[in-house]
């Protein structure tokens, strides 16, 4: 076979000797040369008037672009009542477009206008918001069932995975925490040493650290850490068991998903927090120690005595709740939002993004919550 | 023609004259407004393997999901032995689950456990066994199944047509008096398939299972069906009821008909070929 040199596809109407509309199609029809528009065949059909027209195709080497195009214009010809005539025209093309009209098109199956008026649009998100809050509050409600037939001991989980989560959620988030935690004290130090130096009192630098690490950065710090790193992680497991039926395979079995999978992972994640939490702090603490031995001359010795003396029991206490609080937000934004999971992969990722979203905004919020809190007690 | 549907390939009894193991009463199938499937009724008997069957789309896994309470039936009900399983309360609803088993199309096996470990643990979760004897026991699934050796592998460590068939070692690990499966045969090649026919059939010979198979795989259905049901996704309702073979040679049903001859009875209607 000799492969002729490609030419454009061309499209001309012309009326016949008989007086009919004659569209002539040529060249060679190759989508990746394009194709041509149908708009001024239409309009050419139009302007001659033509309540018939016939087809006539000698085109070189054509693909699915020539059969859309035939395909468009007979469509266009049903919609005007035009009658089509097919004159010569490619065996394979004829086929195809048999196939292609095999099946009658379901009228209901597009998908419906999705414009619609800004407020139908507002109310509809915010009646969404509402019914995934009652979702919310029965998912809720199911954990703390699971949860206390944990603690009676009735609840059906094998420990090993109780164990595995308790690893995963503790020894294996230590690296991670050790590094941000640090360098969080760090920064606290920075910050507070140029400042506190300008009056002489370096020393409170080992204060400042030690009550913004204990107070608020060890368990917020620990909660953002714990929120990208398990949260997700919980949404994008269960999301997946949700979408290969293995969860409905749990159900099935009389085994509740609830107890067998939440259970032990809220359980692991409000055991590790608090001890997490003051590892961090501690961390934060010598994080600050490096800088006020390396910049501001403080001995080490000085410094954490002085940090010791900062810390009130109280607060260091406020700092282990908050953060198990923070615990049971990021295993409960998790875990909800995983369960809730629709059936394919991108529904995995939206939910694991959604996981982080919600638990980073609950920490922050019952942050400023516990702020209040404390602020009326004194504490 | 008739004689045609006790073939040898069906050596069990027709089952007519045995009691009714599941019947659903006016089975309506519904996602909000959205009616899938109405007024289905039908009733399957013990130690039958009941074939549903229709056109992709029309509800035939949603049937099964709802079947075994996945889903909550918009209205209607679902007994087991006459007690009724829709309206069960929860203690009564996981005693029924125990006994069911259920194969799902990709098998769904429990991807952070073992083969042995997915078949073993509803055996540790319901019986007083010991851990060696589960194991055991979780060998000797997997050895009926076809998977002996493979008791310490991962289920994405073996091909699709294995985690099927594990998956069918865990729906048995409990030796079910009712055994579900959602397209067992789908995407598995057709030796393959053949066998596991034939393993489904040995299943209930030994096991005296009641069997619901959810398929549209001819070759499976003549070869286990004993009964089956065909949903009609034109009407939204029970298209045909009765045994595979009788229908597509007797059913006045065209859409039935086509669907058993892979439409060759559409050819033959049609005028052009006629």
């Amino acid at each position: 076979m000799i492969a002729p040199a490609s030419s454009a596809p061309s499209v001309a109407v012309e009326r016949d000797n008989s007086g009919a509309a004659v569209v002539r199609i040529g060249g060679d029809w190759r989508l990746r040369h394009g194709m041509p528009a149908t708009a001024p065949v239409e309009r050419a059909i139009e302007a001659a008037g033509a309540r018939a027209i016939r087809l006539e195709a000698a085109v070189g080497r054509w693909d699915s672009s020539l059969v859309s195009f035939v395909l468009h214009l007979e469509e266009y010809c049903g919609a005007h009542q035009i009658a089509i005539e097919r004159g010569a025209l490619p065996d394979g093309l004829v086929r195809m477009i048999a196939l292609a009209q095999a099946v009658p098109e379901k009228r209901d199956a597009r998908a419906a206008d999705s414009r619609s008026a800004l407020l139908d649009r507002v109310g509809a998100a915010v009646l969404e918001k509402f019914a995934g809050f009652g979702d919310f509050m029965e998912f809720l409600g199911e954990a703390s069932i699971a949860l206390g037939r944990m603690c009676v001991g009735r609840a059906r989980f094998r420990r090993s995975d109780l164990l595995e989560a308790i690893q995963d959620c503790g020894a294996n988030a230590l690296g991670i925490v050790t590094l941000i935690s640090y360098l969080v004290g760090v920064i606290l130090a920075f910050m507070g040493a140029i400042q506190l130096q300008q009056f002489g009192a370096a020393i409170y630098v080992a204060d400042l650290v030690a009550i913004g690490m204990v107070r608020e950065m060890g368990a917020m710090m620990t909660g953002i850490i714990m929120s990208g790193r398990t949260g997700a992680a919980f949404a994008a497991r269960l999301g997946t068991m949700k979408v290969t039926q293995e969860i409905d395979a749990l159900a099935t079995m009389g085994i509740p998903p609830m107890e067998f999978l939440t259970a032990p992972r809220i359980v692991a994640l409000v055991l590790m927090m608090p001890l997490l939490c003051l590892y961090a702090d501690l961390v934060g603490i010598l994080g600050g120690a490096t800088v006020g031995f390396t910049m501001l001359n403080l001995s080490l010795n000085t410094y954490l005595r002085e940090s010791s003396a900062a810390i009130l029991t109280a607060t260091l206490i406020g700092g282990l709740v908050k953060s198990v609080v923070y615990g049971v937000l990021i295993a409960l934004a998790g875990c909800y939002e995983g369960f809730r999971c629709g059936n394919s992969s991108s529904a995995v990722g939206d939910a694991a993004t959604r996981a982080v979203v919600e638990s980073i905004v609950a920490i922050v919020v019952a942050c400023g919550v516990f702020a209040v809190l404390f602020h009326i007690l004194n504490i | 023609m008739s004689s045609q549907a006790a073939t040898p390939a069906n050596p069990a009894p027709r089952a007519a004259q045995r009691p009714v193991h599941i019947e659903v009463r006016d089975l309506t199938m519904a996602f909000g407004d959205f009616v899938l499937m109405r007024d289905l009724n039908f009733a399957v008997r013990h130690g039958e393997i009941f074939i549903v069957m229709g056109g992709s789309g029309c509800g035939k896994s949603t049937l099964l999901r709802h079947l075994i309470g996945l889903i909550e039936p918009a209205a209607g009900a679902v007994y087991y032995d006459g007690q009724n399983f829709t309206a069960a309360d929860i203690e009564d609803r996981e005693a029924m689950l125990r006994r069911f088993g259920v194969l799902y199309q990709g098998g769904a096996l429990w991807s952070s456990m073992t083969l042995a470990e997915n078949v073993g643990l509803p055996l540790g979760e319901f019986t007083d066994l010991a851990p060696g004897e589960i194991r055991q026991i979780a060998a000797l699934k997997l050895a009926l199944v076809g998977l002996r050796g493979f008791e310490d592998y991962y289920p994405n460590q073996i091909s699709g047509g294995m985690q099927k068939r594990a998956g069918l070692a865990r729906a048995i690990a409990l030796d079910p008096a009712v055994l579900f499966l959602d397209e067992p045969s789908a995407g598995l090649d057709p030796v393959t398939s053949r066998l596991l026919d034939e393993l489904i059939l040995e299943l209930r010979d030994s096991l005296g299972a009641t069997i619901v198979v959810v398929t549209h795989e001819l070759p499976s259905i003549f070869t286990i069906g004993d009964n089956s049901i065909f949903l009609d996704a034109e009407t939204r309702t029970l298209g045909a009821l009765g045994n595979p073979r009788d229908l597509r040679d007797h059913s006045d049903n065209p859409r039935v008909r086509q669907f058993l001859t892979r439409g060759a009875s559409l050819l033959e209607s049609a005028p052009k070929n006629g």
